[in-house]
């Protein structure tokens, strides 16, 4: 256990972050502003990453594909919105996850249908597909891709919540919702908006994940799970909060499962270590947010309203 | 209730409920009806769907029949769960009262339906799965595989690893019993030093972390085991790194035709151990591969190859046996392991009713536009898997 690689490690556990933050941006605002529990984010993301294989297919370019990406998903979002969702929000939060889980299922047999149910094609583009040398550790130059975009991401909602007039409003909204429709202002297509930027955000970050990951039915579960724990930890409906959380579970995740079972190995058999080492690493996230709720319910980072 | 039914109205009623069932299934009786039992939901699904496909190709190559008689084939999704696996094969057995099942999914939900298809006597052939106690102490007269047993590829690559006089090998696996299972077949030929042996997460996405501890481990080779998607994922990302051409790769049910398509370059120069790859040059293989890529517009992966074969063991059986005597069918599938061609070349069925077959090593190169396996090296020749002396059967 040398320095660089703890450092790699580090770099790793960013790197994750960042793509949880991507996809639990979209999620906490949908869920805290608009009180909506959106299971199907994860099929948002699947989505994403589909559009921009199938672009990838037609074009050749990855930036192509990115954008297929973002555009396709948010207009899936919108209408989604349209059909689906808008009908939920005053209904109550099981009625929320039933809906959305039937979603889920949707999603997953439509792309089976679509594109088959062998994982489909994304590469990494040619000027990132190199690995990068850090003292004499090779790391992938497109994963600090993903970094830079997750960063981007970050600067850019704070941004758009802070500093515009459509954040306000959607500040506003959140609070109290009457009130800003009463002042004249078309809450519907607020909340139509702000849920098709929030499918947006899961396309793209399912089209950065598409080069890294296997493009399938059923990709986005496992994430979702993973980013409704970031959410919680952060805050529900703060994107900084988003942003702080998905930091701390990425490198909780990744150095629980590189040195949980280096130090279980130190202290008991070899065999047991091998085996309850990758167990309690998997755990570690949810024994973190366990943590979290007793200790402070509204978040590490709860948006301030 | 004072009425108790006697051993002669017990016989009486049971020849009539035989009579009855005999008199509605006239109009098909030279009709052979199979059951296919696979994952055909979920992440999954293509491994089932290369069975399906790969046993329908087969018996369409046979002009829709099995043994001279009209085929009929049921195909059920298990969704990969055991208990659904075993309602499944109840109602194989029990409504549809085929006279074969197929397919059988994964060890876990094969395990959890063998209750019902050894009491019934049922012939049953697994296309995907070889478990341990099936292959020793638990194997069963009606019970095949044309498939492997589970620790077969590993075994090869194992071996293979070891011929090539590596020192040093570094081991990954998912944490699950499969996954060492894997390993464990691995270990059982190679000799040289295990670096480390690693458990990921089951279905975990990323392996970068992973990854960094490989890299800093140097050495000669890592030996994985990643079906699916995670096979997808972890070498798409060792590529990345830069680590394909620094360490060697090695694996088994990782680079197959279920993953290929979203692999392409990035597997390139790693060697898969397997009974069966699209590159085997038989006669057998070449008409298959070709068949199968016309219809289905995708390259057969071994699921398929081993329903394929399936069908052409039962099309033999099926000509021999009477019709509805599972006993003779059960030993004309034996049988017939012999007598049939496999597209995998040599190909018998041992004394557990588990394949001996070879396990080559194939190498995943670029061959023009496309990435296909290349065969390097046979490992194990005419393999008897390690468990067949604990089975009671001859």
């Amino acid at each position: 256990m040398n320095s660089t690689i703890v450092f790699a490690q580090l770099l790793n556990g960013l790197q994750y972050g960042v793509l949880l933050f991507l996809l639990a941006a979209g999620l906490t605002l949908v869920f805290g502003i608009m009180s909506f529990v959106n299971l199907a984010h994860g099929s948002l993301y699947m989505m994403g990453a589909y559009f921009a294989a199938t672009a990838f297919q037609y074009t050749g370019s990855f930036g192509l594909a990115v954008l297929a990406a973002m555009l396709g998903s948010l207009l899936l979002g919108l209408a989604l919105e349209f059909v689906a969702v808008a009908r939920l929000y005053r209904r109550d939060h099981l009625d929320h996850v039933l809906a959305t889980f039937g979603l889920v299922l949707f999603f997953n047999e439509l792309v089976r249908i679509i594109w088959g149910s062998q994982p489909v094609f994304l590469q990494v583009p040619e000027f990132l597909s190199s690995a990068i040398n850090i003292g004499g550790f090779s790391y992938p130059a497109y994963r600090f891709a993903i970094i830079v975009v997750g960063l981007v991401v970050a600067v850019g909602s704070w941004l758009l919540i802070n500093k515009t007039r459509v954040g306000m409003l959607i500040r506003a909204g959140a609070v109290n919702p009457a009130m800003v429709a009463a002042l004249g202002v078309n809450i519907r297509l607020l909340n139509a908006t702000l849920f098709a930027v929030g499918a947006m955000l899961a396309g793209l970050a399912g089209a950065m994940a598409g080069p890294i990951l296997s493009v399938q039915s059923g990709m986005g579960e496992s994430v979702l799970i993973t980013t409704l724990v970031v959410i919680v930890i952060g805050g529900i409906g703060s994107v900084t909060g988003a942003l702080y959380a998905a930091l701390i579970v990425g490198i909780v995740d990744t150095m629980g499962r590189v040195f949980l079972p280096f130090m279980l190995r130190q202290v008991t058999e070899r065999s047991f270590a091998d085996a309850a080492g990758p167990a309690l690493a998997s755990m570690l996230v949810y024994l973190l947010m366990a943590v979290v709720l007793a200790w402070r319910p509204q978040g590490l980072f709860p948006a301030n309203r | 209730m004072t009425t108790r039914l006697t051993p002669f109205s017990y016989r009486t009623t049971l020849a009539g409920l035989a009579a009855l069932t005999l008199a509605g299934a006239s109009p098909l009786a030279a009709a052979a009806t199979i059951g296919i039992m696979a994952p055909l939901s979920g992440p999954q699904a293509i491994v089932g769907q290369d069975q399906v496909d790969g046993f329908m190709l087969a018996v369409e190559q046979l002009g829709g029949k099995l043994g001279g008689q009209s085929a009929n084939v049921l195909k059920e999704d298990d969704q990969l769960k055991p208990e659904i696996g075993g309602q499944i094969v109840r109602k194989f057995i029990d409504k549809d009262k085929v006279d074969a099942i197929v397919g059988l999914s994964f060890s876990n939900v094969l395990m959890a339906s063998l209750p019902r298809i050894v009491e019934s006597g049922t012939v049953a052939i697994a296309t995907n799965a070889g478990p341990s106690p099936l292959a020793g102490a638990g194997c069963k007269a009606n019970v095949f595989s044309t498939a492997w047993q589970n620790d077969g590829a590993a075994e090869a690559m194992g071996k293979f690893a070891q011929d090539k006089g590596l020192k040093k090998v570094y081991l990954m696996a998912p944490n699950y019993q499969a996954g060492k299972d894997m390993l464990t077949g691995f270990k059982r030929y190679f000799k040289g030093q295990i670096v480390d042996e690693v458990y990921t997460q089951v279905n975990q996405p990323d392996y970068s972390a992973e990854l960094a501890q490989l890299q800093s481990a140097r050495p000669d080779a890592v030996f994985v085991f990643y079906p699916g998607g995670m096979g997808v994922n972890f070498i798409k990302q060792m590529s990345q790194a830069g680590l394909m051409a620094k360490v060697p790769l090695y694996s088994v049910f990782t680079v197959d035709g279920t993953t290929l398509p979203g692999l392409r370059d990035a597997a390139v120069g790693s060697v898969s151990g397997a009974m069966w790859d699209a590159a085997l040059d038989t006669p057998e293989n070449r008409k298959f591969v070709a068949d199968f890529e016309r219809k289905y517009k995708r390259t057969p992966s071994e699921y398929a190859a081993t329903a394929y074969d399936a069908a052409h063991i039962l099309n033999i059986a099926l000509g021999k046996a009477k019709a509805g005597d599972a006993k003779a069918l059960a030993v004309a599938v034996k049988a017939a392991g012999s007598e049939f061609k496999s597209v995998r070349g040599t190909f018998a069925f041992n004394n557990n009713n588990l394949p001996v077959q070879n396990y080559y090593a194939f190498e995943t190169i670029k061959s023009g536009s496309n990435v296909v396996g290349k065969l390097v090296a046979t490992p194990l020749t005419k393999q008897t898997d390690a468990y067949h002396a604990q089975c009671a059967l001859k």
